[in-house]
């Protein structure tokens, strides 16, 4: 049977830590990844779009190649990666905010996949094979959507509560 | 009381939801402390680049409006692969130029060559007359003349095709002439156009010879014409900035600046094509050698000496006239050299072993001791290992084009060095690191673009082909011819004029004149004389 995830007995006390530890240390990274390129004036998603292989490396350019375009895609990583580390850190509707970050760095590894015989010209940071940093949190963020905390720990929690106390919302 | 009991608990309640429900706050406070406090030193070590040191940090104008009411009338003599680009710059591209970028544009979202061209600047000239050995190019300036696919629309007036370029120089109609035919008959063609009272645009290098570059300089002062030497890196963006940094004397005492020239490719080593129509009928074999040295009968040979030009000293200098002229003329605009006190050089054959005579390995030292100063170049036309341009300061080093972030079209970088004087303090404080840029020029970098071939390439890395204007791509050469249109326009003095292109030629060709001669060539100012 199902358990109600929401409820405070879902977790034990040490699952329920683990959980919202992992999802401030995400919400963290998107947050500095999202505000990091706000303040910078030059930053541009054009060097990773060219950059691109594999089945999204066409799309990519034509990204590239409109300016119209390219303006969005910098506007939506940018807004995005910020929005999603709020609202992970903060616990305000966290499960969308899962979601959305894991279409972000799902799209990030496949505009860029480590499969054996695509070469970069920047080199990885790291060694890896089919499985890099973005896919692996991807895998967390499908965690913390399956497994949500922010109604235990979180704004989510508070909001639920003056909902029910003052709207008489259940 | 036991009401009062459960508004106590209920409040209690409150309390926790309010603690869980805001825990994670504390930990953006601290996020935001953390970054408050990488943003100062961010901004401590950018005030600390060189960035906010360089005053008047401007990019150039666009464009200089100058009134161009007055319609000119430009010839043409030497209508081969650099004077179709001129006469795209002018605004005229051959159809099948502007059919074939168009379709690459369609093709190629990154291409953006074709957009340049539909947007520069008209200059309100026509193309009226077309001068070249080879009928076939000459049939190709005859068309562009008329190509209405241009900013401009429908040209004024189209070309009329002359034989021998003393007949062009004869139509009192023709205002300016661009003379973009091998070396060897710069100067007379320049020089006969300059006493017919028309104003010159003349390909680098500025002639073959060290005694035509005086005969030429002496003329262009006489007549009073407007002359421009065709090194369009005058209108680079990077090196105008460049300029102020080393006026400010930001990079320290400097002694040595080493330039170099990579390539790798038959085009880039002037093994041309020979066209399948060039034959007796088509070419005007006798007319093209007459101021050669040496001469041949009509053949094979005489086929690849004229497609191939630049493999022969009895046509042009070889890798002193083609690339080292830009590397000398883009160091004199950057650091107002002037013409060397000494030049010695040594080079070989030692890859293109196809007749040629001009060396394929080559370098040439410069001496300013007036400066303490030296100048390196160092070429090669069988390695692309792009190595730059470097003017190595005590204080900083300023690397153009090459390899290490630098190549960014016609960009630069300058990096402290670890033991400067002038940085120390910044340097002991960790507010500059020697292992990176303290200014980095990439004009453009929001903008992409596909530049596929090597050679193009090693032109937009070295910035001669494009260069930026507010951040817009525009063609350099473009920039240049117009530079000598407003010039004739306003009566005033081009980027590359007279002066400036006497310092290319005599340093050029005492560098020329050291490898044929096997020794040290100084310069006389006074005699005006090498010794």
């Amino acid at each position: 049977m199902k358990k109600d995830l929401t409820s405070n007995d879902a977790y034990s006390g040490s699952q329920l830590i683990g959980l919202v530890i992992l999802r401030i240390l995400i919400g963290w990274h998107f947050l500095y990844e999202g505000i990091s390129k706000l303040v910078n004036p030059y930053w541009s998603s054009a060097a990773y779009l060219l950059d691109s292989k594999w089945i999204f490396s066409s799309l990519a350019e034509r990204i590239v190649a409109n300016p119209i375009f390219l303006g969005f895609t910098d506007s939506i990583n940018m807004w995005g990666l910020t929005i999603v580390g709020f609202s992970l850190l903060l616990g305000f509707m966290s499960r969308y905010g899962a979601i959305a970050g894991l279409v972000f760095v799902l799209l990030y590894y496949f505009f860029a996949p480590p499969f054996i015989g695509l070469e970069y010209s920047k080199p990885g940071e790291g060694s890896y094979i089919i499985v890099n940093k973005n896919l692996i949190e991807a895998g967390a963020l499908y965690v913390l959507y399956l497994f949500p905390t922010s109604q235990l720990i979180g704004l989510d929690r508070l909001i639920l509560s003056i909902q029910s106390k003052y709207l008489g919302v259940k | 009381m036991s009401h009062e009991i459960e508004e106590k608990q209920s409040d209690i309640l409150n309390r926790r939801e309010i603690l869980k429900g805001l825990a994670t706050v504390p930990v953006l406070g601290f996020f935001f402390v953390k970054l408050w406090q990488k943003m100062r030193l961010d901004k401590l070590k950018k005030s600390n680049l060189l960035q906010n040191l360089v005053k008047d940090n401007k990019s150039p104008a666009i464009v200089s409006n100058i009134g161009n009411n007055d319609h000119l009338r430009v010839g043409i003599v030497g209508y081969g692969g650099r004077g179709s680009h001129l006469t795209r710059g002018l605004g005229f591209a051959t159809p099948d130029w502007t059919t074939n970028a168009a379709e690459r544009a369609q093709n190629n979202k990154l291409y953006k060559g074709f957009t340049t061209f539909m947007s520069q600047a008209d200059l309100n000239c026509s193309l009226v007359g077309v001068c070249d050995l080879f009928d076939v190019r000459a049939e190709l300036g005859l068309a562009a003349s008329k190509n209405e696919v241009r900013s401009g629309g429908k040209p004024k007036e189209t070309a009329k095709r002359y034989r021998h370029y003393t007949d062009l120089l004869a139509n009192k109609d023709i205002d300016a002439v661009i003379v973009s035919t091998p070396d060897h008959w710069h100067s007379r063609v320049a020089i006969d156009a300059a006493k017919a009272g028309k104003h010159v645009y003349c390909e680098k290098g500025l002639t073959r010879t060290f005694n035509e570059a005086l005969d030429l300089y002496d003329t262009v002062k006489e007549t009073g014409i407007t002359f421009q030497l065709g090194h369009q890196n005058r209108q680079v963006e990077a090196y105008e900035q460049a300029k102020k940094i080393i006026n400010q004397n930001l990079l320290g005492p400097i002694n040595l600046v080493q330039l170099t020239t990579n390539r790798n490719s038959p085009g880039g080593a002037w093994v041309w094509g020979i066209h399948p129509e060039g034959n007796a009928k088509t070419i005007d074999w006798e007319t093209f050698q007459e101021p050669s040295p040496n001469k041949i009968p009509f053949g094979e040979e005489a086929l690849r000496r004229f497609f191939r030009w630049r493999c022969w000293f009895d046509y042009g200098t070889g890798l002193s006239g083609d690339l080292f002229s830009h590397d000398f003329d883009q160091i004199n605009q950057i650091m107002g050299l002037g013409i060397p006190k000494y030049a010695s050089s040594s080079g070989g054959i030692y890859f293109y072993k196809d007749g040629r005579d001009v060396p394929d390995v080559w370098n040439a030292t410069l001496e300013y001791p007036d400066k303490d100063l030296t100048v390196l170049y160092s070429a090669t036309l069988s390695s692309l290992n792009a190595r730059g341009n470097r003017i190595m300061g005590h204080d900083a080093t300023m690397q153009i084009g090459g390899e290490s972030n630098a190549g960014t079209l016609g960009g630069f970088i300058v990096t402290a060095d670890p033991y400067s004087t002038k940085y120390k303090e910044r340097l002991d404080k960790g507010v500059i690191n020697s292992k990176y840029p303290i200014y980095s020029y990439a004009p453009g970098s929001k903008e992409i673009d596909g530049i596929t071939s090597a050679t193009s390439q090693y032109f937009a890395n070295k910035g001669l082909l494009y260069t930026y204007r507010d951040g817009k791509r525009v063609d350099s050469t473009h920039l240049h011819v117009k530079d000598w249109i407003d010039a004739i326009r306003a009566g005033g003095v081009p980027a590359c004029n007279i002066e400036e292109a006497f310092h290319e030629a005599v340093a050029c060709h005492m560098a020329t004149e050291s490898y044929l001669q096997g020794r040290r060539i100084e310069w006389d100012p006074k005699k005006r004389a090498l010794v």
